[in-house]
Parts: C-alpha cells; sequence; structure tokens
C-alpha cells in the first residue's frame, strides 16, 4: 500500500467516524420511535425493532397529553407552520431589498446604517426580551402568531440584509448603469435583472431563516399564548408532562416530527442551491 | 437622427473641503451631427467621468449640456435618449440576446411584433441572428460584444456612447470589431461619443479626438491635426507610436537657418524664437546618415515588419528612428542622424506648449 491509500484510507476513517458520531442519535431516535414499551424496557438501545409499530407517531401526532390537553403535537405544528412561513418570506424580502438599496443604491450614511445593522446580526436576543413583549403588548399582539410572525421578521431581517447585501456587492455597477439607460427604474430592475441572478442567496437565506425559526424556542416560549406555542415549545412540554410511564417511543417520534420540516426544506432547497449558481456572465 | 451635443464649462469636484478633488476643470466641446468623437487620455484623466456625465449616471457640480439643444441637466438617464456599450458590456445574465436586444424597447413599451420585427434587423446589422436564443455566458467576448452593441443600437438613439468597449478583446478581434464600429457608424450617422486610453483606436475611429489629462482638454481636434500639430509636448508623446522624440536645447537665431545645438550635437533648422525650446520629432522625420555630424551609439534594433526602428543613444537621450525594414544596421553601430526642415515640432521649453 503506498502513501497515497494511506492518506486516502484516513481520510475515509476520519469521514466514516463523523458521520457514524452524527448518525447514530438518530438512528437511535429512528429506531426507539418504532419500538413498543416491552421491547425499549429491554433495553438494547441499538438493536433493531422486533416489529414495525407506527403507534408512538399516531400518538406523538395526535393524540399525545400535554398536561390534561391531549391533542398530540398537530396543533403545534401548524401554530409553527403559520408563523415560520410567513415569518421566513417577510424577512427574506425585506434582507432583499434592503440588500440592494445598500449594495446598489448607496446614499449618504447608507454604509453606517449597514454598520448598524450588522450591529444586529450579533446581538444576543435575550437583551430584547424585555422591549419586544412592551411593544408587542402595545401593539395589542401578545401571545398572538402574528406577534411571532413580526418578531420572527425583525430579528431575521439584520442576518438577510447582511446575506443579500454581500451577495448583491458582486453584481457589477454597469450593469444597473445600462438598465438605467434602457429605461428601467428602481423596481423594475430590482425584478427584472437582480431577483433573476439571486438564486442561490435566495436558497441559502430561505434555508437559514426557515431552520432558525423554526427551531427557535426562545421567542416561542417567551411571547406565546397558550393556543400559539411553536412546536419546539410544544415538544418541550410534552416531554416533561410527568405520567407513570415514560413513553421514550412517543417522545422520540415527537422530536423526528419537530424536525422533519428542516430536513425536508434542507434536501428541496439545497439542489437548487447547489445548481443555482447563475453563470459569470457579465465579464468575458 | 443625427443630433448635435454641447458640452460647455462643464466642472466636477468629488469630495469636500480639503478633500476636494476637482476631475473635471471646465471642460467645452462641441460635438456635431454624426460626428464621432474620441475621448482619449491616460487613466484618471476624467473621460470616463465626463462621459458618466453625458450618460446622466453622474451629475456634473457646474456646467451646461445639451442633447440636440435640449438641456439634459437634472434629467434621468433613460430620459436623454441615449445608448451606451459599457467595457464590462453589462448584459444582463438571466436574459437571452434576444431579450437583452429588446429590453430598452420593452421598457419604452413598443409592442412585441414592432420588437421582434427590431430585434431581428439588429441582429441581422451584426450579423448574431444565430445567437438570439442564447444566454450571454454561452456567448464567447466578441459575440458578447457585438450583443453590447446590438442593444445599443435597437433603440436608435440620439447619441452613442462607448467607455472602452474593446479593452477585454485580444489583439485581432481588437481590429475586427474596431473595422465594425467604424462601419455601424458610417451607416447609422449617429453622433458618438468614445472614450479610450488606446491612441491607435482614437487616431483610426475618431473624425475629432480630444485628448485629456488631469481634468483639463488639453487639446481637440481632428486625427491629422493631431498627429500633425500636437498643441503641447504631452499631446506630442502621448498619440503617435513609437512616441515622438523630444530634443530640447538652444537656437541663436530665428528664420530659415538657426542653428539648433543641444548635449552633443546641432542642427540647423528654421526655429520660430530663439534662446530655449524643446524640438519634437516624429521616428519618421528622422533619418539615419553616414556623414551626419549628430552621432549616436546604436542600442536597440526593433524589426516590426513593415519598418524598423532603430533606439540610439544620445546626448540627449534615446532617439527612435524609423528606417526601411532593409536597414543593415546593429546593435553597437555608431550612426549619425539628420533631421529635415519639414515636419519640425517646435515647442517652449518651460511651458511645454507649441510655438507657432
Amino acid at each position: 500500500m503506498n502513501a497515497k491509500n494511506l492518506s486516502r484510507l484516513a481520510v475515509y476513517s476520519v469521514l466514516l467516524i463523523a458521520a457514524f458520531f452524527f448518525l447514530v442519535p438518530l438512528y437511535v431516535m429512528l429506531v426507539t420511535s418504532l419500538k413498543d414499551g416491552a421491547q425499549i424496557r429491554a433495553g438494547n438501545l441499538l438493536s433493531l425493532p422486533t416489529s414495525l409499530n407506527v403507534d408512538a407517531w399516531a400518538l406523538a401526532w395526535s393524540s399525545a397529553c400535554t398536561g390534561v390537553d391531549c391533542r398530540g403535537l398537530k396543533p403545534f405544528f401548524w401554530n409553527s407552520v403559520s408563523m415560520a412561513v410567513p415569518a421566513v418570506l417577510i424577512s427574506t424580502t425585506i434582507g432583499a431589498i434592503n440588500g440592494y438599496v445598500l449594495s446598489m443604491w448607496k446614499f449618504r450614511g447608507s454604509d453606517l446604517l449597514f454598520g448598524f445593522m450588522l450591529f444586529g446580526v450579533f446581538m444576543p436576543f435575550q437583551v430584547v426580551l424585555l422591549p419586544m413583549s412592551q411593544v408587542l403588548g402595545f401593539l395589542r399582539l401578545s401571545s398572538s402568531i402574528t406577534g411571532l410572525v413580526m418578531v420572527h421578521s425583525l430579528a431575521g431581517m439584520a442576518g438577510t440584509t447582511l446575506f443579500f447585501r454581500n451577495y448583491y456587492t458582486a453584481i457589477p455597477r454597469e450593469l444597473v448603469n445600462a438598465a438605467r439607460m434602457d429605461g428601467a427604474g428602481f423596481w423594475r430592475i430590482f425584478y427584472r435583472i437582480v431577483i433573476p441572478m439571486s438564486t442561490p442567496i435566495l436558497m441559502v437565506t430561505l434555508i437559514w431563516q426557515f431552520t432558525n425559526i423554526w427551531n427557535d424556542f426562545l421567542f416561542g416560549v417567551a411571547f406565546s399564548g397558550a393556543d400559539s406555542k411553536p412546536i419546539t415549545v410544544g415538544l418541550n412540554n410534552m416531554a416533561n408532562t410527568t405520567s407513570s410511564v415514560k413513553n421514550y417511543n412517543v417522545d422520540m417520534a415527537a422530536a423526528i416530527i419537530a424536525g422533519l420540516p428542516t430536513m425536508l426544506v434542507y434536501v428541496l432547497a439545497g439542489q437548487y442551491f447547489v445548481k443555482g449558481l447563475t453563470a459569470g456572465a457579465v465579464k468575458g | 437622427m443625427a443630433a448635435p451635443l454641447h458640452i460647455a464649462g462643464i466642472r466636477k469636484v468629488f469630495g469636500k473641503g480639503d478633500k476636494a478633488v476637482e476631475v473635471l476643470k471646465r471642460i467645452n466641446i462641441d460635438v456635431a451631427p454624426g460626428e464621432f468623437l474620441i475621448l482619449v487620455g491616460p487613466s484618471g484623466c476624467g473621460k470616463s467621468t465626463l462621459l458618466n456625465i453625458i450618460a446622466g449616471l453622474e451629475e456634473p457640480t457646474e456646467g451646461e449640456l445639451r442633447i440636440n439643444g435640449k438641456n439634459v441637466i437634472g434629467m434621468a438617464p433613460a430620459q436623454r435618449d441615449i445608448a451606451m456599450v459599457f467595457q464590462s458590456y453589462a448584459l444582463y445574465p438571466t436574459m437571452s440576446v434576444a431579450d437583452n436586444i429588446g429590453f430598452a424597447l420593452e421598457m419604452r413599451k413598443v409592442p412585441k411584433d414592432v420588437r421582434t420585427k427590431r430585434i431581428h434587423e439588429v441582429a441581422a446589422m451584426l450579423q448574431i441572428e444565430h445567437l438570439l436564443d442564447r444566454r450571454p455566458a454561452q456567448l464567447s467576448g466578441g459575440q458578447r460584444q457585438r450583443v453590447a452593441m446590438g442593444r445599443a443600437l435597437a433603440r436608435d438613439p440620439q447619441l452613442f456612447l462607448f467607455d472602452e468597449p474593446l479593452s477585454n478583446l485580444d489583439a485581432k478581434l481588437r481590429v475586427e470589431m474596431r473595422a465594425e464600429i467604424k462601419r455601424l457608424h458610417l451607416v447609422s450617422g449617429i453622433t458618438t461619443v468614445y472614450v479610450t486610453h488606446d491612441q491607435i483606436e482614437a487616431m483610426t475611429l475618431g473624425s475629432r479626438i480630444a485628448v485629456m489629462k488631469d481634468g483639463i482638454l488639453q487639446q481637440i481636434g481632428t486625427p491629422d491635426e493631431i498627429y500633425r500639430l500636437p498643441a503641447n509636448t504631452y499631446v506630442a508623446g502621448f498619440i503617435g507610436s513609437p512616441t515622438m522624440n523630444f530634443i530640447t536645447g538652444t537656437a541663436s537665431s530665428t528664420g530659415a537657418t538657426s542653428l539648433f545645438s543641444f548635449e552633443g550635437g546641432s542642427l540647423q533648422l528654421p526655429s520660430p524664437v530663439q534662446g530655449k525650446v524643446t524640438l519634437g520629432q516624429r521616428p519618421e522625420h528622422i533619418h539615419l546618415s553616414d556623414d551626419a555630424s549628430w552621432r549616436g551609439q546604436v542600442t536597440l534594433v526593433e524589426p516590426t515588419g513593415a519598418d524598423t526602428y532603430v533606439v540610439v543613444k544620445t546626448g540627449v537621450g534615446l532617439i527612435t528612428v524609423r528606417t526601411p525594414p532593409s536597414t543593415q544596421v546593429k546593435v553597437g553601430d555608431t550612426v549619425g542622424m539628420t533631421v529635415s526642415s519639414h515636419h519640425n515640432n517646435w515647442f517652449d521649453a518651460q511651458s511645454s506648449l507649441r510655438l507657432s
């Protein structure tokens, strides 16, 4: 065996160990969710389930109890959907427009403004909890999904603006000038020239925002009411509801359900992300 | 439809206070309808800024700008009825060639059938009909250049602006596209302003050339005037390749036979003034002559095919002489040089300005 093969072996070993490290918990969750109570109590964490038992999934989805409420994760799941979808779309749209202005229509003080926005990316969100709850109360949006949409849109804006602004800075100014001479205005240039070139960054931002907002716990637990809890809070409450027996299979199924949409978004948008890179057609 | 362009007293200052930089210092140029004006100069001379001001992409600090008699200061680029070809071509990467060419017409709400007809006309003129469905990324440099020109032509504007359009092409393609631009200008007859730093492009394309340096218009004239009668040593040195030779010395009298003496030699030439002057002499107007008194040593022989340039080291520095390719001169030879009394360019040694 020569040195090249040896180094290749080393690389593959490291990769396999890393993959193993990340996949084992998922494997355990999956097999546990498919086992029944007796098999779980038998103790072997890594063993395959003796039969495919999807009762735990059905239970987790529609009839597991959180306190006295036994409707499963379903209401929380739909809360999360109706929170995440508008919040992702709003924060991405605002980020795209902000980035377009801050890179191609600079005005006096626009760089300073961008500096302040950058600050928002690094600001710990705990800092805004109290003032935000004041604002939500003032707007009569406390404990509502609309309130959560607003909070997430605002919190995500700094990051999405940064993404788009940095991406658009690489687009040559001559392109905008050419469109101006051709007679296109601010919005026309945006949606006819700039947006069609934005597929990769749009996908990155959508994945990033959806993952962040769907997985958020802090805002969810702080600003939601009884009927507006997102799935992360619902999952936590369900797993912490004490009863005589701990239903590990139900908890595992619920955790997978809670994580599934982000994985799905990754699989669906990830491929666009890879192939969506626009051909560099500007310079010869 | 050819329109005149009137540029008067244009100033442009970037920055404020101590950091203010005046990139254009009162530029006055009048361009006649159908003329092909070249703005030429080294980078940073303000030529691109002037072009952007004409285009409306930048506003002048001061001055007057009229296209076809109409004051366009403060008017948006789209309203000026101008088309521009950019250095990077600036083709819209996500649109097909046809959509690129038709975009300006679409923005002006030209009906689809008229638009399609016009796109095909322009494409035929530029021989790019077979490329109409492609994306810019699928085109070669020369093809992109043609599409960029097609985009400008499609609208039939009052004024064409070119911002160093050939600088991204290789040498062969550049010569080809240069001829193409000249042909299109003849066909369309549209008034054109063309920015370049390439003096050969300037000489071959322009009906008039404006030479700029440090935000100041140095000279404006036909290629022949600029070449034969440069207004100062800067223009004299900038235009022409190889560059003009400069010899600074003292003229002892004026008239048909003054003695012009300088470090390492002297010549009998008709100098217009006495005292310290600079003689500018192009390589083709200096001749090698075995029995001449002004002598030097050959340091370089450069054959270009049609001509051979001989570089001679003299008391006033290196002098370039154009010789026929049959020349037998070798590096290290000592040669003599003569200068005829024709084609002498005399400049004031202090101000560098031309002496009539």
